[in-house]
């Protein structure tokens, strides 16, 4: 069982029912996350990073939402099991963190109850030894005097101090795998900092493996060891870190990489942008769903739906009917000299 | 908290001050009209009026006047109603306070209750037929004006349908005391319990459930359901526990507008002879002490009701604390 990946998500389709049709929110998503390893889950707003791992926690409660797929974790399928062998994983074996922690916490219980409610829902502990634990857990995320504020209400900590008490509150089981839904994106540029090089510390001295989702390629940069790339419910680009960065063959990804201002090349006039809007997951375009914006598009593009698979024969994936030379090219256009 | 306790308890103090100043101002010295004239009730004798501007000092300075009226209320509590052959407004009242309390409180039990249980049930089966339905119901529940209800009530179990075995418990009109016979007390009760109570649980049960459902968007229900509480704990431990602000707010104001004579239609349509009725008659029959008191009294309720709520909400709420 150990040699297996941690986490497995094969296939999976998440649609939303409307007036107006089926919204394909996720659309054949398929990644493995292992043991103790951070996989960045990066993409723009609505491209169903958000909802792939809300649905990996079976959080979407929606009456109108539709699945397919399997998620395996540690070999069983979370999609096949009732609400209460859910129950025992979520926070437990799978624990999530959002995006704002100042809505995040219950406003009206300190954040030492929050936490022991945590602990008592999958631990028999004792009041003390919930309490110690608590105390510990704060320490560990560098809450100062922890003792005295384990009795504080979530109002009396700042943004950064909160995401750490959610941080806490997520380890409090020892899960292994912990999903961070855009963990720094409501903090200042400087807690950001703290909280990515907070999670990497607890990662190694946990062992935990991290989702990190964020719209950030710098955060990706920084914490993961993998990057998935989502565009319009899709995985278009999924690899190593390293040579994402180095050598991207996916024109979204060459996109993104490009916007980001860097301090280690000469300044450019103004920052590229990616032109143009995501489509509409109701009537994706046909063929390519990133063709209308992107700027290498091509006549296969409008015909042939491209799929995630080893174009360049190595474990590098990715989804762009561009062929190998061309996608060489694309990584000096990101990058210029 | 305490400071908080202290402080608002303060400004209750304050409130009320400020409230019989108000009532004292209106009914003595409301420009054209003769207070004595007034007080003294229907077609009053010269002796009478003369008597009173010297009892209730009248040709004296104004706080002098303010000072002896407070005085007749609380201290000595002779404030005597002319119109009503010398009775004492004060014990009056405070006859008539435990049957208005009896009702209210019995009322509030039920509708709590039952808003509790219809708001949760339609929260909860949201998307279902039965949501639907029980909005429409409580809908009609708010709908039913209760003098209407009450007379309804009155005419079916008092009248038409007292002799079938359904109804044949039901006492006459009027009122026991629960010291004296409390199945009694209970069965007088019973019927104008429910009659007040119907439109409360309607806009209740429609202002929890509202609430329920914006607060199940919240995202601390979703960190709740994401750290694996049961949807049980979830519900009554996250949920209900923020819902409860504002129904208890809610509640508090409802509850002191009720006990301070806001009862008054189902005292009378049932002939409880409790602080509402006392003020009815009072209106009726212009009687200007009893009118002072009553105003006075529902005032206090109110007031200190307030209160409570307000400490109630900080101890609900910690953010409310620090403010």
């Amino acid at each position: 069982m150990s040699d297996g990946p941690l986490l497995e998500v094969r296939d999976l389709h998440v649609g939303f029912r409307t007036e107006a049709g089926l919204v394909k929110a996720v659309d054949g998503v398929s990644f493995t996350v292992d043991r103790g390893e951070v996989l960045g889950i990066v993409g723009e707003s609505g491209s169903g990073k958000s909802v792939t791992m809300m649905t990996v926690m079976r959080l979407i409660r929606d009456p109108n939402a539709v699945f397919s797929g399997e998620v395996l974790y540690k070999g069983r399928d979370l999609m096949q099991l009732d609400d209460d062998g859910m129950r025992r994983v979520r926070g437990a074996e799978i624990s999530m963190i959002f995006q704002d922690p100042m809505t995040s916490l219950n406003p009206v219980y300190t954040v030492g109850w929050q936490i022991e409610e945590q602990l008592h829902a999958h631990q028999q502990l004792s009041k003390q030894q919930a309490r110690a634990r608590t105390l510990e857990l704060l320490e560990a995320v560098g809450i100062p005097k922890a003792d005295a504020r384990v009795d504080d209400y979530p109002h009396q900590f700042s943004g950064g101090m909160r995401q750490r008490v959610m941080i806490a509150m997520g380890l409090s089981c020892n899960p292994d795998l912990l999903i961070a839904d855009e963990p720094t994106t409501a903090l200042d540029v400087t807690i950001q900092a703290q909280i990515l090089e907070l999670m990497g510390a607890l990662q190694d001295e946990f062992g935990s493996a991290i989702v990190l989702i964020t719209h950030d390629m710098g955060v990706v940069a920084e914490a993961a060891n993998r990057v998935a790339v989502m565009y319009a419910g899709r995985i278009v680009e999924y690899s190593d870190v390293g040579p994402l960065f180095a050598q991207p063959r996916h024109p979204y990804t060459t996109g993104l990489l490009a916007s980001i201002s860097r301090l280690d090349r000469p300044r450019q006039q103004r920052l590229p942008a990616i032109p143009g809007q995501p489509p509409s997951l109701l009537t994706l375009p046909s063929g390519c769903s990133f063709r209308p914006r992107c700027p290498h598009a091509f006549d296969r593009c409008d015909e042939e739906d491209p799929a995630l698979a080893a174009r360049m024969g190595d474990a590098h994936l990715d989804a762009c009917l561009l062929p190998p030379e061309r996608k060489r090219e694309l990584h000096a256009e990101a990058a210029p000299a | 908290m305490l400071a908080f306790v202290i402080r608002r308890m303060l400004a209750t103090v304050v409130v009320l001050f400020a409230i019989t100043v108000l009532v004292f101002v209106i009914f003595f010295h409301t420009p054209g009209v003769d207070p004595a004239r007034k007080l003294a009730g229907r077609n009053p004798s010269p002796e009478t009026i003369a008597a009173i501007k010297h009892q209730y000092g009248l040709d004296r300075p104004l706080p002098v006047q303010y000072v002896i009226l407070m005085r007749k209320m609380f201290i000595s509590r002779d404030l005597t109603s002319y119109s009503n052959q010398g009775q004492k407004v004060m014990p009056e009242i405070l006859a008539a306070t435990p049957v208005t309390l009896s009702l209210v409180f019995g009322a509030a039990v039920i509708w709590v209750a039952m808003a509790l249980l219809m708001g949760v049930a339609a929260a909860l089966l949201r998307g279902s037929v039965f949501d639907p339905i029980l909005m429409v119901l409580a809908l009609i529940g708010i709908s039913m004006p209760v003098f209407w209800l009450g007379e309804m009530a009155n005419l079916v179990t008092q009248s038409r349908y007292h002799d079938s075995f359904l109804f044949s418990w039901v006492p006459p009109l009027g009122y026991t005391p629960l010291t004296s016979d409390p199945a009694m007390w209970f069965k007088h009760l019973l019927i104008p319990w429910l009659v007040l109570s119907v439109g409360y649980i309607g806009l209740y049960a429609r202002v929890l459930r509202a609430d329920l459902l914006e607060v199940g968007s919240e995202d601390y229900i979703r960190t709740a359901r994401a750290k694996g509480l049961t949807e049980r704990r979830v519900l009554i431990r996250h949920s209900l526990r923020t819902s409860m602000i504002t129904f208890i707010s809610l509640f508090g104001l409802d509850f002191g507008v009720l006990v301070g004579g806001g009862a008054l239609l189902v005292e009378v349509v049932f002939g409880l002879p409790g602080v509402g009725l006392l003020t009815y008659q009072s209106l009726t029959s212009l009687d200007l002490p009893v009118i002072m008191a009553t105003v006075i009294y529902g005032a206090f309720f109110v007031v200190v009701a307030n209160a409570l709520v307000d400490i109630t909400y900080a101890w609900l709420d910690p953010r409310v604390r620090t403010a």
